[in-house]
């Protein structure tokens, strides 16, 4: 059973550094008492901005969060300029995030970009259960490759670069097709999801759209799924591969 | 005496503070944030007669100080609101409530209306002449005075409920059809849904949601809202529901002076789910900060300057 809880708190930054290419690692400090589910997001006010930023978050303890983010627009550039000491408004605890007691056989995590941040605490949470998991993770250009290492920490890492600069040239799923798996965790870009997703095989699907509120208010993240239409905000972000419908 | 009391066609709400329609799902989304028994009311999503997906995405982008929209009125369609959800929300929130009328067609609008009308927890109706993003119905209805006027007389014919119609401040003259509904019998006019509006992706010159223009709200919207009321306040004598921009105590007080009986506060609970309370606890502060004894007492007030 997992617990659902949402709160409203103000975190300070303890860090805020360039991780890769327009990917930064922020360290957040506060009280963390609402028990982060891997795949769940925070929402965050920035100043400047009029709506929040949802953010993943990638690796938490009791009292500070981890947040990896990719500088797209304004206010994920505004927030790579913090310095530590910053005060954010965070909504916490927001969304459904994924289920690994669901999970059996080989695992594998499949992670897109900065799609690979939320893994690494669902990594954090297979390693302690002892499941037999892997990573494949892949990125466009080896400039933008994070967390390689940490993830081999945990488990065997696969990686992917359009370049071939780092591990394999070509896509995740070239890697997939190669390999034997039961079950697959992803997230990432649209296009790999889909192409994960064709693969055929049992998993759990983290989806992303612009959202409004984050917490199933606005419906402006709604997408249809094979059992209707579902929030990715409140009813995901993440959703079982056969009630996924791909355009 | 409550200072915050408000009346609206004889229904007595223990505050102005409504959360508005679109931005506050059912009600059951906040009641994880805060007691929404706060509330002096809310206003379900708007609700047609089936159920709609709504459109594509993206629906949402973000400007300066407010927000575009193109929910498209997603909803699951009468039956399952009154079956489901009204049910669902009655487990947390004890008042009365508002039901958000919307349709393509008047026999549409008229059905649901009839829906609402037989539900014991639905204190009165507003119908939505104004969402400006399906494309029929809607804001359609709201443009010209004879076809707001002309809806209005075929709902009263059929409810009982008290009918407000929630108008598009997207039109030539907004006091023509303010007055044009009052004089069909409508008993109140919430003022109003969202401006038009649009955000353009920079680099490739592409609208950011998926319909190209939308709806525009937020704080940034304020301004317009406040001249709206106070421009039909003097013209009407059925009550005003102000909204437009609302994010604060101060605002609340602002939308009473120039003329509404009531208050939606909207765009603001998705950015800050706890911003009506907030509002209504820094209420009597700030009453007592402008001198104001009742709340009711400021109605209009900025006529009487």
């Amino acid at each position: 059973m997992c617990l659902k809880m949402k709160k409203m708190a103000d975190f300070k930054v303890i860090c805020n550094r360039q991780l890769a290419h327009d990917t930064f690692l922020m360290t957040l400090s506060g009280k963390v008492d609402f028990h982060p589910i891997p795949g769940q997001f925070v929402n965050i006010k920035i100043n400047g901005c009029y709506l929040r930023r949802p953010i993943s978050i990638c690796d938490f303890n009791d009292h500070s969060i981890n947040l990896i983010y990719k500088v797209v627009g304004q206010g994920t550039k505004i927030l790579s300029e913090a310095n530590p000491g910053t005060k954010f408004n965070l909504l916490c605890g927001l969304g459904n995030g994924f289920q690994p007691h669901l999970a059996s056989g080989r695992i594998v995590l499949v992670g897109g970009g900065v799609g690979a941040a939320p893994l690494y605490n669902l990594a954090r949470e297979l390693k302690a259960r002892n499941a037999n998991f892997c990573a494949v993770l892949g990125w466009r250009s080896a400039d933008q490759v994070f967390y390689a290492e940490e993830f081999a920490d945990l488990c065997k890492t696969y990686i992917a670069t359009d370049d071939g600069k780092i591990g394999e040239r070509g896509y995740v799923t070239d890697i997939l097709k190669n390999s034997s798996y039961d079950y697959y965790f992803a997230c990432g870009p649209y296009q790999m999801l889909k192409g994960v997703h064709s693969l055929g095989k049992a998993g759990q699907i983290s989806l992303e759209e612009r959202m409004g509120c984050g917490f199933g208010a606005c419906m402006g993240c709604s997408c249809r799924t094979a059992q209707g239409s579902k929030r990715i905000c409140v009813d995901g972000p993440v959703f079982f591969d056969d009630e996924v419908i791909f355009k | 005496m409550n200072r915050l009391a408000t009346n609206l066609s004889g229904w007595q709400l223990e505050n102005p503070v409504i959360a508005a329609s679109g931005t506050f799902g059912f009600g059951h989304e906040f009641a994880s944030w805060y007691d929404i028994n706060v509330l002096g009311s809310i206003s379900l999503k708007g609700t047609t007669k089936k159920p709609r997906f709504g459109n594509q995405t993206p629906r949402i982008a973000e400007c300066r100080q407010g927000m575009l929209n193109a929910i498209g009125l997603q909803n699951p369609g009468v039956g399952v609101v009154i079956s489901t959800e009204i049910p669902k929300l009655r487990e947390t929130f004890k008042k009365k409530i508002i039901a958000n009328v919307a349709g393509a067609t008047v026999e549409e609008y008229l059905q649901v209306a009839e829906c609402f009308d037989q539900v014991a927890e639905v204190a009165l109706l507003e119908i939505n002449l104004s969402c400006p993003n399906v494309k029929e119905g809607g804001l359609a209805f709201g443009s010209s005075a004879e076809s707001v006027a002309n809806i209005c007389k075929e709902l009263k014919k059929t409810v009982k409920k008290p009918v407000y119609i929630k108008l598009s401040p997207n039109v030539t003259d907004i006091v023509e059809i303010a007055t044009a509904a009052e004089a069909a019998g409508a008993d109140g006019l919430v003022l109003a849904n969202t401006l038009l509006g649009m955000v353009v992706d920079t680099s490739s010159g592409k609208p950011i949601v998926s319909c190209g223009i939308a709806g525009f709200s937020g704080p940034a919207i304020k301004p317009v809202a406040l001249a709206i009321v106070y421009r039909v306040f003097p013209k009407v004598k059925i009550p005003i529901i102000g909204v437009g921009g609302i994010a604060n105590a101060a605002d609340v007080i602002e939308f009473m002076s120039v003329g509404a009986t009531a208050v939606q506060v909207g765009t603001q609970n998705l950015i800050d789910p706890l911003a009506c309370h907030n509002i209504i606890t820094e209420l009597p502060a700030k009453m007592d900060q402008y001198g104001i004894e009742k709340l009711s007492d400021i109605v209009g007030r900025s006529h009487r300057c």
